[in-house]
């Protein structure tokens, strides 16, 4: 017991607290002190970490939101109507069967690094996009291009054959394979952007890491750290650089709403813009703020049907699920960021469309179509399940859902919350009942929604297949009068959302982004969500 | 001898980890290219696959992976493309080994003052404070811990930055958020370590012998009373070394504790292997030096 | 064989008498009591006052009254569907605790039998067996669990008893992370026990046993199985706290129990989206996160009375 005397001596709670106090000030201390960087111009959260920034490979929204500074095609998009505008191409015209473009390039283009941009390189990237070796994802964007699937899917060897030419150093010529009212906003799309065809062939997949990296667009890559942040540097050999706002912008990569929340609040970041880093919960509050802006843009929420079997094989099942849905009650009570209820597919302000009627909440409606389909009240209707992956917004529509199917309609539906890759592959396989889906438009017209429910389409997965549906879509798309063309798409979309409802459109999600309009400007609401970084700056106090 | 012994049977350990994890990464549903957006045709998949060598038998696959590793190349990362998983392990490493080994510094500071303290005054009511308060940062997860250290000390007071990365400022909220269940432990291992060395048998044999209450509160009892310390502190750095997802995830920190969680997520094979290999090295690494640090503790201890 | 009966169940005797002097653990084992008749009552009790009682607090029964503060009719308030948090927290404990119990067992399970059969064949057996522990301990245990809740769930769903009945998928589901987080716990139980096992099997009364002509199961069972005892209820009161962290880490990244299902983990998640500068619905998270901090106090409190009586290193 002398020992615990000893003890208790040695350890005084004066030397606690000093020890404990010091040993807290030397893991401060050791904590040394970091390099310091310039900061920069403006600071951007842009969502999660881009995968890539090649722009042949890119498939999300935040990887072309940075791309969009770094590399340009022969269009862009105007930042106010997202409506293509001349970009390395000064001016083109376009044959009467709406087949042939001919693009005439701005005389002045150089790469950041100095050599003069040609029409050679334009044909280089693209044809370099549909290479089967560069594995681009979306090389679809391409396929309107004569011969252009051949090319990618290895039937044809030589890229000469693929419509895309050099008639000389600054003229290139796009032969079609139909008439393509959306070719123009398709050039300002990233596959199709201009790439350094020196850096690539030098470094190959290891490209990006040159430095210093030729860039074709208004900025050039600084620095590049996963999970840290990307910066950009103005490029001053950009041929509209004059125009060019800030000189260095962040982009940090940040996945959690609140941390993105409390960043934007204590002035480390200027500009929030990406919908996966908005903090749905406060959006109620959020929104009411000046700084808070909420605009429609071209995406839309839906629930995917699998029509191969019972009981959804039956339309009238599946619109009967349609009309029990109290769409309202899941915009004002879930989702809170004003969004529209969606009655169709395609969303409102789509350019070349008019959408036709959808199906409004009906309850009485909806028991008829049961009742006829052989489920009165909802008798005999198997038990079902509705996969989802795992997000909170998703599992509280889904909830409401399933409470909304039950009191209307009387049937039982388990929800099935799924992990990511888990729920990618069961919609692949077909293997679900419903799904939870979305969609965002990749170009400004119907053909990017209403293309998905063709037979057999990779992006259908719902097992439906409509010869009516993918003939209307078919002649729509060689149809070169925009009107009429119009028309057979909203003929086409009238089969897919009354009709046959394989999918059952919920709401359009609305873009949000947040900033201090009295501090930044240049950050446009418009109905693609891009953001071209060039116009925005900080207005000096 | 022995230590050489240990060092070689750590490789074919390492070469059965990287097959386990290879194998069962590759078991799990769904793989590294299925994305919300099919493809225009099946044909650019296919051309995804080939590219990464995903068409072949999983065997072949690992015979390539192996060959690579030989020579120090772990592949390219399947979802982040530009980069290779040594690029991530060369950014990301660094700041996991800064967050972990303060975060341990941490830990070890506060549990071994506090678990000696509360052993010290055994019975008295700063040992139940203390014994509570270590109990406590063992039960509170980071994912709360976190959060609510940020809206007190961040957003309300401002006296420290939200989140990010790069002064010392902004270490300060993950190395506590990260530290206190570590630091609760050691205080734990500490206490009982200290209770039961007091009463071992060979400090009283000791004292017998004439060695001075301080000489024996050093030589002897502290060295028996760290030891379950000692052996724990093996994995507890492996563990805080390689990063934590939680607190990386909320802090916003580019370390790699958020790249072994997601990697498996997203189904990015070279990086899940590669990290897992990087994990078992610094455990096995680690719990050699336990070994050294216990030898030198505990001339007790003996190795065959 | 009547001695070593004696040798092991006198202790066992004593160790009650101390752990009954030990404020904190008897405390604690009270609260977890309550805690265990009020999980049980609740449901019972909802169910007799029927009518609107029932209807209110039902935990999945959606409603108007979104994020309404703790009050008369809703003791813990109300989340984002309405629905009422208390009835939600204490249907949350039936899942933490399950999760935590049922992992705990299994991972004893394996870990018992492992240990004990490495340590008591022990030569070429015990190398190997623990070859395989230290493999599986050396991989990070997060890639081990996603991958076999995944994969798993994938097989079982096409399974034709689980077709037939989707509400016995939502089981296998909380199944699999009993199993995925018990498999991955068992590491240690084995090392301890096979430790323990090597020292017990030298001693006299195992000897005696044997040259009885008892056989290694019979022994096994017989003798080293009752004087591992404390050491592995200890454990178990200290696997527990760590399985429910687990399960909550899970619920975090989406891997955990499906909705409309909750566990604590799952409630304090939802909890932790709420804490931010503009507006705290405190309730969300004060009361899942303050059951869930008292159950793990008062699991640690219980375990270290155990191990206190039982004085397990000592022995």
């Amino acid at each position: 017991m002398i020992l615990y005397e000893r003890a208790r001596r040695f350890f005084s709670r004066a030397r606690f607290f000093i020890l404990a106090g010091g040993g807290t000030a030397m893991c401060a201390w050791l904590a040394g002190c970091a390099p310091h960087e310039k900061p920069a111009d403006i600071t951007i959260i842009n969502g999660s970490e881009p995968e890539s920034l090649d722009p042949a490979i890119i498939t999300g929204q935040p990887e072309f939101r940075i791309v969009i500074g770094l590399f340009e095609g022969l269009t862009r998009l105007d930042p106010k109507s997202a409506r293509p505008i001349p970009g390395l191409a000064e001016n083109w015209e376009v044959s009467a069967d709406g087949l042939i473009y001919t693009f005439h390039l701005r005389t002045n283009l150089v790469w950041s690094t100095g050599e003069p941009i040609t029409a050679d390189d334009v044909v280089y990237s693209w044809v370099r996009a549909l290479n089967p070796a560069t594995a681009s994802d979306y090389a679809g964007q391409l396929f309107y291009l004569r011969n252009a699937e051949e090319f990618n899917s290895g039937k044809l060897k030589d890229p000469a054959g693929v419509g895309v030419h050099a008639l000389d150093q600054f003229t290139v010529r796009a032969e079609l394979n139909h008439p393509t009212a959306f070719f123009l906003d398709l050039c300002a799309f990233p596959t199709l952007y201009v790439v350094p065809r020196q850096a690539i062939e030098k470094y190959g997949d290891r490209w990006l890491m040159a430095r210093p990296l030729p860039s074709s667009g208004p900025y050039e890559l600084a620095d590049w750290r996963l999970n840290d942040k990307v910066r950009l540097k103005k490029n001053p050999r950009y041929w509209d650089a004059a125009k060019t706002q800030s000189e260095i912008i962040d982009l940090l990569p940040i996945g959690s709403p609140a941390t993105a929340l409390n960043l934007y609040q204590s002035g480390q970041a200027d500009i929030v813009w990406d919908k996966n880093v908005i903090p749905v919960e406060l959006l109620d509050v959020l929104l009411k703020r000046p700084d808070f802006h909420a605009f429609n843009f071209l995406a839309t929420y839906f629930i995917r049907c699998n029509v191969t079997h019972k009981p959804f094989d039956d339309p009238r099942v599946r619109r009967a699920l349609a009309l029990a849905i109290d769409k309202e009650r899941i915009v004002k009570k879930i989702t809170k960021a004003g969004e529209q209820t969606a009655a169709h597919l395609v969303p409102d302000g789509t350019a070349n469309y008019l959408s036709p009627d959808g199906l409004d909440y009906n309850p009485e409606l909806a028991r008829r179509l049961l009742a006829e389909a052989g489920y009165p009240d909802g008798k005999g209707f198997p038990r079902f399940s509705f996969i989802f992956d795992a997000m909170k917004i998703h599992e509280n529509i889904a909830v409401e859902l399933q409470q909304m199917w039950h009191e209307t309609l009387g049937i039982d539906m388990e929800l099935r919350q799924l992990e990511w890759k888990v729920y990618l592959g069961a919609m692949d396989r077909l293997d679900y009942d419903l799904a939870r889906s979305s969609w965002i438009g990749d170009y400004n017209d119907p053909q990017t929604f209403l293309g998905m429910f063709l037979s057999g389409d990779g992006n259908n997965r719902t097992g439906w297949k409509d010869p009516a549906y993918d003939g209307l879509i078919k002649a729509a798309n060689n149809e070169p009068d925009l009107q009429k063309r119009a028309q057979l798409f909203r003929q086409a979309e009238s089969r897919l959302i009354q009709d046959e409802s394989p999918v059952i459109p919920l709401f359009y999600y609305v873009g949000i982004n947040y900033f201090d309009t009295n501090r930044i400007e240049g950050v446009f609401e418009n109905i693609l969500d891009d953001h071209p970084l060039q116009c925005i700056r900080k207005i000096k106090p | 001898m022995y230590f050489v012994k240990r060092i070689a049977l750590a490789i074919p350990l390492l070469l059965v980890i990287s097959a386990l994890a290879f194998v069962l990464v590759h078991l799990a549903p769904g793989g590294p290219f299925d994305r919300e957006r099919a493809p225009a045709s099946p044909e650019i998949e296919r051309n995804l696959n080939a590219k990464y060598h995903l068409d072949e038998p999983i065997w072949k696959q690992y015979g390539r992976y192996l060959g690579d590793l030989a020579h120090g190349d772990f592949g390219v990362s399947l979802k982040y493309r530009n980069h290779t998983v040594n690029d991530i392990i060369a950014q990301g490493l660094p700041v996991s080994l800064t967050l972990g080994g303060l975060a341990f510094c941490f830990a070890m500071g506060i549990g071994l003052t506090t678990g000696f303290f509360t052993a010290a005054r055994r019975g008295g009511w700063e040992d139940y404070v203390g014994s509570f308060l270590s109990v406590l940062a063992v039960c509170v997860p980071g994912f709360v811990l976190a959060p609510l250290l940020i809206l007190i000390f961040a957003v309300k007071l401002k006296w420290l930055p939200v989140a990010l990365w790069g002064s010392p400022w902004h270490m300060i909220l993950p190395v506590l958020a990260l530290g206190l269940y570590f630091g609760g432990k050691v205080a734990r291992l500490t206490r009982e370590g200290m209770l039961q060395a007091m009463q071992a048998e060979f400090i009283t044999a000791a004292r017998a012998k004439g060695l001075g209450e301080n000489g024996l509160l050093w030589r002897h009892a502290f060295r028996i009373a760290v030891l379950p310390v000692a052996s724990y502190s093996g994995p507890m750095l492996a563990d805080l070394l390689t990063g934590s997802f939680i607190i990386e995830n909320i802090f916003q920190i580019p370390g790699i504790g958020v790249f072994l969680v997601n990697s498996s997520l997203n189904r990015d094979y070279t990086v899940v292997v590669g990290l897992s290999l990087l994990y078992a090295v610094l455990l096995v690494g680690l719990n050699l030096a336990v070994d050294f640090a216990y030898r030198w503790l505990d001339p007790r201890v003996k190795y065959e | 064989m009547s001695e070593p009966a004696l040798n092991h169940f006198s202790p066992n005797r004593r160790a009650w008498r101390r752990f009954r002097q030990n404020r904190p653990a008897v405390i604690s084992a009270y609260f977890l009591a309550g805690l265990l008749l009020a999980i049980i009552a609740w449901p019972l009790l909802l169910k007799a006052a029927g009518g609107g009682f029932a209807q209110i607090h039902n935990p999945n029964q959606l409603s108007d009254g979104q994020f309404l503060p703790p009050g008369a009719q809703h003791w813990f308030g109300t989340d984002v569907h309405g629905r009422d948090v208390f009835s939600r927290v204490l249907s949350g404990a039936q899942i933490s605790l399950l999760v935590g119990v049922v992992g705990t067992l299994v991972s004893l399970l394996i870990g018992v039998v492992w240990g004990a059969v490495a340590g008591y064949v022990g030569g070429r057996t015990d190398g190997f067996l623990m070859r395989v522990v230290d493999v599986l301990y050396s991989l990070p245990s997060i890639i081990f669990v996603i991958v076999l809740i995944t994969t798993l769930g994938e097989l079982m769903k096409h399974l034709p008893l689980v077709e037939q009945s989707p509400a016995l998928g939502r089981q296998i589901r909380v199944l699999l992370l009993f199993a995925g987080l018990g498999s991955v716990s068992w590491l240690t139980m084995a090392r301890i026990v096979r430790g323990q096992v090597l020292s017990l099997r030298t001693r006299a009364f195992v000897e005696a046993s044997r040259t009885l002509g008892a056989g290694t199961p019979m022994i096994l069972v017989r003798h080293i199985i009752p004087n591992i005892f404390g050491v592995v209820i200890t454990y178990l009161a200290l696997t527990m706290p760590a399985i429910i962290l687990y399960e909550s880490f899970l619920s975090f990244l989406g891997l955990g129990v499906e909705p409309p299902m909750a566990s604590w983990g799952t409630l304090i998640s939802e909890g932790v989206a709420q804490i931010n500068p503009i507006r705290v619905y405190w309730w969300l998270i004060i009361f899942p996160g303050g059951i869930l901090v008292s159950t793990l106090l008062a699991l640690n409190f219980l375990g270290d009375g155990l191990r206190d009586a039982w004085d397990v290193k000592g022995r």
